[in-house]
């Protein structure tokens, strides 16, 4: 029979052992799962990224409710076990129920240390620990004040996460710079400038002495020295406690933690702990490196295998954007220790090393991190750097005469070399997964999870894949956005987004932008991703577009310019067409054509002339086409039910009521739509970037057409029965596209990047759905408008010769 | 000798951007950069003709709007792979008004 297996706790630590578990011996238990928080295993570390918004909580669960269905995991989420009854082997859940177990894990991870200051139990304190802790400091944005106590790795993750949303951040730290102990006081200093200039206040050598409150909720906090800090939130990030106390009243050994010995077996024989909550040889544990090796052991000794866990050196690195700081090992001074330091100011470039008897002990790094992981290595090899102690400091290109093929470093990386320090992913592990299918950096992605999260190790697991695969693997030269930028856009608009950078200059200074001003390449695509992203603060820059959307008309070769006047779904009027007659007329237009999105265009007209004609057109009801911009540019529709025998719904309505929505709506490329009203498709649905085809049971709607330079069909993403649902599934899925997609890339492009299944599920999920419509009106409330009339009354004159010398000239 | 004409104000000319002068001989572009300084060189792309006054102005350059040539507004010349060059004339600020050399657009006459 079965051995039952209980696991208390469902963090970073159990979920590794639960995994080797059911990978190796997937027979050998029936395992119960308890969990005090209401959900399964997700990546607690990468909750800061979720609070700075660079990630989504579905982003970073680990396991879902299918893989524990899958590997018949029983699941008792939000339920707290209430105690442990060794010598019968049960164990109690919340409400009574006493379930017995062969082996029991305890995995319960730590408490947040909350300092009792008077007040520290008022609404609004709350520590940095789970997902609810996030979201409620998620709802900290522009115009909130927040207090952060504690300088380490996650009050400052914390701040600038809120600091990125907008809230105004204070950071108070006790010690006279931040980071004290990962960090010395110059790179500390180097870390706060950082800080301070994404507008986090820091206060270091500050004791806090009270929480003042107002109606049961935090209002400010106070200082030993009198200073009130006000506050919406405060946020304590002080430290932690290995949670024991379940582990402590059962009757098993507990120090600081809960001793375990090499194979994670407490005093208890049946009873293994990992993760936080333990305690092993004098140390406990606040990273997730060795969680992971904790967990590997732990599965083994559950399966009556050979395995030991040993303490091994760890590094950090700290998960704010724009702030590149690495630290490993031991750099307090002592007797018998040496520094090494170098500097550039400039650069903002900080390395420390300390060393003790021509070994590397501990290493600072500030700025430039790139050798991070060969230093580490030194230091955990114990390497005798005597030979290279004058250069070592500059890092391994500068060893040994020619500088160190970077390949080579890798290859001789062992197994257990940490690649990805985000998600705690070692080289073996990638290899794995590479000898498993993965061919490229997104097959790695999605199996190990490596440089998912701050991307910076994308370059080492690059080669990693290099080594492994050998010639079957070209590393992809990253494309910079342009000329002007290394990084490209996808890069670029995370920075946008997690840094909350508002203004064409705050992207060039925190991307490292290599000449003053951009270039015509860079620029509409800057512009045009400040835009989508923050549609209410960001004042689009016409000098950053290219002519056509900056005077609204399309330039032809000869300097003229062609001017269409919007005709709702294709539909006119003969009063319409008049106007538009009378203006040819007037305006000695050579050319009126129709287009291919049933438009009329006049083409020829002079630059002069385009505010007069745009006037005429406007008084005679009609407003822009759009027909020059990157938005929406047409909807096409067949006639529908109003008249064709075989139309099933009104698709020109539709048409029509699209266009009205969606007009005025910037987009990375042309959006180009079209309803047919039935399947015989005459509107050609079904090569446009977004398509609908009425049937009898609703509106098949499909996305990804082209026929341009590409000739592309759609491919269906939803069938809804209602016309609302199929407005509602557009306006989704044209706002997803301009959140997401990279600027000059049509739906199908971006599509082939991200995956029509990807798009769908974001769509599919009402959630998601609501917040995209909701982000997609709140953006169109400001620019569903007629560029022309504003034109008209306010810039008429720019369309006019600054001055006429033709006389002076001539003279 | 130079005779300078004022031709409009300054902020008639939006930043990194240009605005054209009518002449007998043809449009002027008068650019404004970054930095508030002012070119004025001759609104023709010598590649097809394109409109220069157009295009995007970064650093002390411009991109033509039809083939995104690029062009020094300092010296007229095109920049990278293209060659070519646009005429220059004497432009400067002063008292927020932007002034050209009269003497120099009649000069194109000449030139021509
Ligand atoms: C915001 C944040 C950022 C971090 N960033 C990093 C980083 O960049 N790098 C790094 O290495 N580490 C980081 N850490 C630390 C890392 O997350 C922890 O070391 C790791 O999660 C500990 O794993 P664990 O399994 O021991 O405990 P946890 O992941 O904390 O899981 C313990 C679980 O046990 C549950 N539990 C407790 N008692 C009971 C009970 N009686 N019954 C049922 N369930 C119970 C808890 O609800 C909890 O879900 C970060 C931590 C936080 C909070
Ligand atoms: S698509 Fe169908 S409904 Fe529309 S015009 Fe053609 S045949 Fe008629
Ligand atoms: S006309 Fe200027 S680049 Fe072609």
């Amino acid at each position: 029979m079965k051995q039952k297996l209980i696991v208390i706790g469902a963090g970073m630590a159990s979920g590794r052992v639960l995994e080797h578990l059911v990978e190796q011996a997937p027979e050998a238990y029936d395992i119960t799962l308890f969990n005090g928080e209401p959900r399964g295993n997700y990546n607690r570390i990468m909750l800061s990224p979720v609070l700075s918004g660079d990630k989504t909580y579905d982003e970073i669960v680990t396991h879902d409710d299918a893989w524990y269905a899958d590997h018949g995991i029983t699941c008792r989420f939000g339920e707290r076990v209430a105690g442990i009854d060794r010598a019968a082997r049960t164990v109690t859940a919340p409400g009574g129920e006493v379930l017995s177990y062969d082996k029991l894990l305890l995995g319960t991870g730590s408490n947040p240390f909350i300092i009792p200051l008077p007040g520290h139990d008022l609404q609004g304190v709350i520590a940095y620990r789970d997902l609810e802790d996030t979201e409620r400091m998620m709802t900290m944005d522009a115009g909130k004040r927040v207090v952060v106590i504690g300088g380490g790795l996650l009050g400052l993750e914390a701040a600038a996460g809120m600091a990125a949303r907008g809230a105004e951040v204070t950071v108070v730290h006790i010690m006279g710079h931040l980071m004290e102990r990962q960090l010395d006081e110059s790179a500390g200093f180097l870390l706060r400038r950082a800080l301070e200039d994404k507008g986090i206040t820091v206060r270091c050598q500050a004791n806090s002495k009270q929480i003042l409150g107002q109606d049961g909720h935090v209002r400010a906090l106070q200082l030993d020295d009198g200073t009130e800090l006000p506050c919406d939130l405060l946020v304590m990030a002080v430290g932690i406690r290995p949670n024991v106390a379940l582990g402590a009243d059962a009757g098993l050994a507990v120090g600081r933690g809960i001793h375990v010995d090499d194979q994670m077996v407490t005093s208890d024989p049946d009873v293994l702990a990992v993760g936080e909550c333990v305690e092993h040889d004098g140390a406990v544990f606040g990273l997730v490196a060795p969680l992971y090796d904790q967990a590997k052991v732990a599965a083994a000794t559950l399966l009556g295998q050979q395995a030991a866990f040993v303490q091994k050196e760890l590094s950090t690195k700290l998960k704010v954007t724009g702030c590149d700081l690495f630290s490993a090992g031991d750099f307090a001074e002592g007797e018998g220790r040496e520094d090494i330091v170098f500097r550039d100011p400039a650069r903002g470039v900080y390395r420390r090393l300390v060393i003790e008897k021509d070994v590397i002990v501990g290493a600072v790094m500030y700025g430039d991190t790139a050798d991070s992981n060969w230093f580490f290595g030194l230091i955990r090899d114990k390497t005798d750097i005597a030979e290279m102690r004058d250069t070592v400091i500059f890092g391994p290109a500068f060893q040994g005469g020619a500088p160190l093929d970077p390949m080579a470093a890798v290859a001789a990386l062992p197994r257990d070399a940490e690649i990805c320090g985000c998600n705690g992913v070692c080289k073996g592990q990638i290899e794995d997964a590479i000898l498993g299918g993965a061919t490229d950096l997104g097959g790695v992605r999605a199996v190990t999870k490596a440089s998912g999260s701050c991307g910076t190790c994308t370059g080492l697991v690059e080669q990693v894949l290099a080594v492994t695969l050998g010639d079957e693997f070209v590393i992809p030269a990253a494309q910079g956005i342009c000329g002007c930028c290394d990084m490209t856009h996808e890069d670029v608009r995370r920075m946008i987004k997690s840094q909350r950078l508002t203004s064409m200059p705050a992207v060039w200074q925190a991307c490292d932008w290599k000449t003053p001003d951009g270039c015509h390449v860079c620029r509409p695509a800057l512009n045009y991703y400040l835009l989508a992203d923050w549609p209410l603060e960001y004042a689009d820059d016409p000098q950053s577009r290219f002519i056509n959307e900056r005077k609204h008309a399309n330039i032809q070769k000869d300097g003229t310019f062609s001017v269409v006047p919007r005709m709702w779904g294709g539909i006119t009027t003969p009063d319409e067409l008049r106007a538009i007659a009378d203006a040819a007329d007037k305006y000695a237009v050579p050319t009126v054509k129709v287009t291919g999105g049933q438009r009329i265009d006049l083409l020829g007209v002079k630059g002069e002339d385009l505010p007069a004609i745009w006037k005429d057109l406007n008084d005679a009801g009609m407003v822009s086409g759009y027909a020059y911009s990157k938005g929406l540019r047409t909807v096409k529709t067949c006639v529908g039910t109003d008249h064709c025998r075989f139309g099933t719904q009104d698709s020109t309505g539709l048409g029509i009521k699209l266009e009205k929505i969606l007009h005025g709506a910037w987009t990375p490329h042309k959006l180009k739509l079209a309803v047919s009203g039935c399947p015989r498709n005459c509107a050609e649905a079904t090569c446009k970037d977004i398509g609908v085809v009425c049937v009898d049971s609703g509106f098949q709607v499909s996305i990804g057409g082209a026929a341009g330079m590409d000739v592309k069909e759609t491919e269906l993403l939803i069938s809804v029965p209602t016309e609302q649902e199929a407005i509602d599934v557009i306006r989704a899925v044209t706002q997803l596209y301009r959140e997401n997609a990279r600027y000059l890339h049509r739906i199908y492009k971006w599509m082939a990047l991200v995956g029509l299944d990807w798009i769908k599920e974001r769509i599919e999920d009402p959630t998601e759905r609501a917040a995209l419509i909701e982000r997609f009106e709140v953006s169109q409330s400001i620019y569903r408008h007629d560029p022309w009339a504003e034109h008209v009354t306010k810039q008429a004159d720019t369309y006019q010769p600054l001055a006429n010398l033709s006389l002076e000239a001539a003279e | 000798m130079s005779t300078w004409i004022d031709v409009s104000a300054l902020d008639a000319i939006p930043r990194r951007g240009a605005r054209v002068v009518k002449t007998a001989l043809g449009c002027v572009a008068v650019f404004r950069t970054a930095e508030d300084s002012v070119h004025a060189l001759d609104n023709r792309c010598p590649h097809k003709g394109g409109p220069l006054a157009e295009g995007i102005v970064h650093g002390a350059s411009v991109t033509c709007p039809l083939h995104n040539w690029v062009f020094s507004l300092e010296t007229g010349l095109a920049q990278g792979a293209d060659e070519g060059r646009v005429a220059t004339y004497p432009a400067r600020v002063e008292g927020g008004r932007v002034l050209l050399d009269a003497a120099f657009l009649r000069g194109r006459v000449a030139a021509e």
